[in-house]
């Protein structure tokens, strides 16, 4: 990778939420870098704050979920020292998102049209004419046929997967450097998943567009991203290629989350899963958070505090990373 | 491909006919009865001067000798006809009505209108904007909420009519009874509006807009003002029958529509006069107008209610 700024730069960034049990940290100490035309996936159990650290960057915390430290930096700059007006039409015009749901995310009460020509002209500075001429271009991009007939229609009248298409095209059609996805695939069913997938990671290599693509399936990292990011109780539980950490993962959650993906090869070999649950985030265990679920726990994992991709080796925040040369000495 | 492109939108007007709500009013019995009857009352309110056989406010047609002549007989004097008999002034009753459901109808849209814009507003700006501005308007709508709306009515109507001269008391009345019923009533608009504003705040489509650097007002008026309208219309509607019936109590009460101007419950409170006497028409027929408009118009919201509902789909 070249020495370039990264696109999204986030650095040790913290998220808390003051409750009567004390204060929660949904985002506990989190870095990581998008550069232009990459794919970051961020994969983790429910509640592990891969949603938390997306809405952390584009702005959509709701209180009382708060940044308390750390740095978020759009193309070098820093985001938090704008304020008001300024922050939100930098985050506007720099970034979209992808929802989850396409029933909801587009309102039924206008049309596809309204909605892109509304978010062309928020952000780049042409007249109607121009901005609906984009937003067919937009929805032919996104493989809408016959796009200049389906603009005036409202979005009851598309199916799910044509839905989040328009979805992508309404992230796209303001030239955004950075798009979030957030479990963008979730809602659809499988077939249309993997053409949804597709045409996400086309339009970003297209583009240039950096994408932080929040997801809880492992088919779809393995299938778009180049890199990723693994969470786990809103830390980062290891960070690499995609290829190295889905085939040799260092840490043993990502392992365990590996190791419970159904395969359809497995016949009828029960699915394996990880014992236990994710703890409550006011009930973190003392030392790796992990360690309770843990196979290889050792004393080290109990007594000492969790580690952190800085403490250990950059790849994975574990203190006995597994697939590594000192493999034998874990074991042993 | 061409053909699809070619293809061709039915018109509006075709739409919309071929619509849920066209076909669920098509297929309720009630609704088109109930919205026949308003139709019927509201064009001869409107076209009252047109319709009505005599202007019964105009003292140069009236004639003292044809007074209390009953429904459907000739004037034992004069001889003259009225198909609903005349007052104790010699007013055909069925002109009065015609013109008493002018004002009636009048006050009553105006009214709901005045609610309907204030309570809205003020239920977007507590739903969206949250924190403060929640708290104070709506408990302002909490403690209006503990007095009975016709009492807020009649505060209201006492305070204007207090700091208005008394040369201008019965041309002031009208607008004073909007003032007074809509200030009343805006309160339920407010509380679902805030309703539906929780809910439509945290849809992804809203998080979009805010993400794209939308302001909040924007926000609030293109895409979820929109989507929370339906229950405002059904709201809306039944309102419109009890901002007619609280005019109505208001001008029985005697602090409503002035005698030179009569609305309906005017009407009602001059005819309770003559009840017990045996003129029991001039009573009658105001009062059995003022029921069969209130209970076509709370008919027709109960039909909307259900139409617009998507769970009982």
């Amino acid at each position: 990778m070249t020495e370039k700024t990264p696109v999204l730069s986030v650095r040790n960034l913290v998220v808390e939420i003051p409750t009567r049990h004390g204060i929660l940290r949904p985002v506990d100490n989190v870095s990581y870098d998008i550069h232009a035309g990459e794919i970051l996936g961020v994969v983790g159990e429910s509640g592990a704050g891969k949603s938390m650290t997306g809405n952390a960057v584009v702005g959509l915390l709701d209180r009382p979920a708060r940044i308390t430290s750390g740095e978020i930096l759009l193309s070098g700059q820093h985001i938090h020292t704008l304020k008001g007006e300024a922050l939100r039409r930098l985050r506007g015009k720099m970034m979209g998102m992808i929802f989850q749901d396409p029933l909801t995310s587009l309102n039924p009460l206008l049309t596809v049209g309204d909605q892109l020509t509304e978010t062309i002209q928020e952000h780049l500075k042409v007249g109607q004419t121009e901005a609906r001429n984009r937003a067919i271009a937009a929805l032919e991009e996104v493989g809408i046929p016959a796009a200049r007939s389906r603009i005036d229609s409202y979005p009851h009248e598309f199916s799910g997967g044509m839905r989040q298409r328009v979805v992508i095209a309404l992230a796209l059609c303001a030239e955004p450097d950075l798009v979030i996805a957030d479990e963008p695939t979730t809602a659809l069913d499988v077939s249309v998943q993997a053409q949804i997938v597709a045409l996400l990671k086309r339009l970003c290599r297209e583009k240039g567009v950096a994408v932080m693509l929040v997801t809880h399936d492992m088919g779809v990292i393995a299938e778009a991203a180049d890199r990723v990011a693994v969470m786990y109780a809103g830390r980062l539980a290891e960070l690499g290629p995609v290829r190295e950490v889905l085939t040799a993962a260092h840490h043993p959650y990502t392992a365990g989350l590996m190791a419970s993906t159904p395969l359809a090869s497995q016949g009828k070999e029960r699915l394996r899963q990880i014992p236990g649950a994710m703890p409550r985030l006011g009930n973190l265990p003392d030392g790796c958070a992990f360690h309770p679920r843990c196979d290889y726990a050792q004393d080290r994992c109990r007594a000492n505090p969790g580690p952190t991709l800085d403490t250990c080796d950059g790849r994975a925040a574990c203190w006995f990373p597994l697939n590594t040369k000192q493999k034998d000495e874990v074991s042993a | 491909m061409a053909d699809i492109q070619q293809e061709i939108r039915p018109s509006r007007l075709r739409r919309a006919w071929d619509s849920d709500l066209a076909w669920s009013f098509r297929h309720a019995p009630v609704a088109v009865v109930s919205a026949f009857v308003v139709l019927v009352l509201v064009i001869g309110a409107v076209l009252a001067p047109l319709i009505a056989p005599h202007n019964p406010f105009d003292p140069a047609t009236l004639n003292l000798m044809n007074g209390f002549t009953p429904p459907n007989q000739a004037n034992q004097f004069t001889g003259d006809y009225f198909i609903l008999g005349t007052d104790d002034q010699g007013r055909d009753v069925f002109s009065t009505i015609l013109y008493g459901m002018r004002i009636s109808l009048f006050v009553g849209f105006a009214a709901v209108l005045l609610a309907m814009v204030l309570g809205v507003a003020l239920g977007l700006l507590a739903g969206y904007l949250g924190g403060w501005t929640e708290t104070i308007i709506m408990r302002v709508a909490d403690v209006q909420l503990t007095f009975p709306a016709i009492l807020v009515a009649m505060l209201i109507f006492g305070i204007a009519k207090g700091i208005t001269p008394p040369e201008y008391r019965d041309q002031m009345a009208i607008w004073v009874l909007i003032l007074a019923i809509g200030l009343s009533d805006w309160v339920q608009f407010a509380r679902v509006v805030r309703g539906a504003t929780l809910v439509e705040k945290n849809r992804e489509y809203v998080q979009a807009a805010r993400l794209i650097g939308r302001s909040p007002f924007a926000i609030m008026l293109r895409h979820i003002l929109p989507n929370v309208l339906n229950p405002v219309l059904v709201i809306a509607t039944i309102s419109l029958a009890l901002a007619i019936i609280a005019e109505a109590t208001l001008s029985f009460l005697g602090v409503g529509a002035p005698p030179t101007k009569p609305s309906l419950g005017t009407l009602i409170r001059i005819g309770q006069e003559f009840m017990f006497s045996g003129e029991w028409w001039i009573l009658f027929f105001p009062a059995a107008t003022l029921l069969a408009l209130a209970l076509s118009i709370n008919l027709l919201g109960d039909w909307l209610r259900d139409a617009l509902n998507p769970r009982l789909r």
